[in-house]
């Protein structure tokens, strides 16, 4: 079960994502081309994903745990802060420049077309230059505070 | 808007919301697309199984249609190899950044009504947007 929940819902979410078209980047950057023949779909998919997921979250925030694991995961920050605003406006131009998010990219592999596999090793060699740089950054915070406790 | 299909749309965001909530409701974890796969890249996550099997399922679900008659056509790409590069790298580092793409942002975290996924979304709208104009229309390409 532990498996095959999560292997469903990955299929619902791509059947999702090719009947409504979002998979086709063309259709994408059609929604977001405001200022040439503009394509409300996104529009229309983003509020009929949320008319199910705010009564479902609310649902599931009821209860105390979830049907298969110990916990609930949810993300623990509040605040709106400087990572999160420049990190989505990062992914928003590298969105804009070719009309792909992560779930549509992973999706089309299975088109085995070159430039997704060119555009998903990308993605995720961003990914882990963004832990590396995360990671360098936290060292170099706890030897400064070693070092201003040391001369203290 | 000669290309709008609100039907095709209405379905396909139902079937991504209910996919969200059965997630939630199962798991606990959030469908935020950028955080499944995310986690896969790192090494020290352990808790890799059921990342792996919705990422199988999003890559199943076309090739399922395709046996079925529905078959996906290749996504049409820039012809440049850099835009394509660029534009991967920008995604990756942005959402990592960010904490989270349209999915976990747009869909999950708006309908938990977290205010950061409300202003992420607002953000990288805005930003995407933009560069559309830009490119499009500036640049005319």
């Amino acid at each position: 079960m532990a498996i095959i929940v999560p292997l469903l819902c990955g299929l619902i979410f791509g059947a999702g994502l090719l009947i409504s078209g979002m998979v086709q980047p063309t259709k994408v950057l059609g929604f977001l081309d405001i200022f040439g023949a503009w394509d409300p779909s996104l529009a229309v998919v983003m509020a009929a994903a949320l008319a199910v997921s705010v009564p479902g979250f609310r649902l599931a925030g009821g209860r105390e745990r979830p049907w298969l694991a110990g916990q609930f995961f949810l993300p623990g920050k509040s605040g709106i802060d400087l990572p999160l605003v420049a990190g989505a406006a990062l992914f928003g131009v590298g969105w804009g420049l070719v009309g792909l998010c992560p779930g549509p990219a992973l999706e089309s592999l299975a088109t085995l077309s070159p430039g997704i596999i060119v555009f998903v090793v990308a993605m995720a060699a961003g990914m882990i230059a963004h832990d590396i740089w995360q990671q360098s950054r936290l060292a170099a915070q706890r030897e400064r505070l070693l070092a201003s406790a040391a001369d203290g | 808007m000669a290309n709008f299909t609100p039907v095709s749309a209405a379905i396909g965001g139902v079937l991504i919301g209910l996919s969200a909530v059965l997630l939630m409701l199962s798991t606990g974890r959030i469908a935020g697309i950028s955080g499944i796969f995310s986690g896969l890249l790192n090494l020290r996550d352990e808790d890799k199984g059921w990342r792996i099997a919705f990422i199988a399922g999003l890559i199943l679900a076309p090739v399922i249609a395709g046996l079925v008659g529905y078959g996906m056509s290749p996504p049409k790409l820039p012809a440049s190899w850099g835009v394509i590069v660029v534009a991967g790298l920008l995604v990756g580092f942005g959402t990592r950044l960010g904490g989270g793409c349209t999915s976990g942002h747009g869909i999950c975290g708006i309908a938990r009504l977290s205010p950061r996924s409300i202003a992420a979304t607002v953000v990288f709208m805005a930003t995407a947007i933009i560069t559309v104009a830009i490119s499009r229309h500036v640049l005319g390409g």
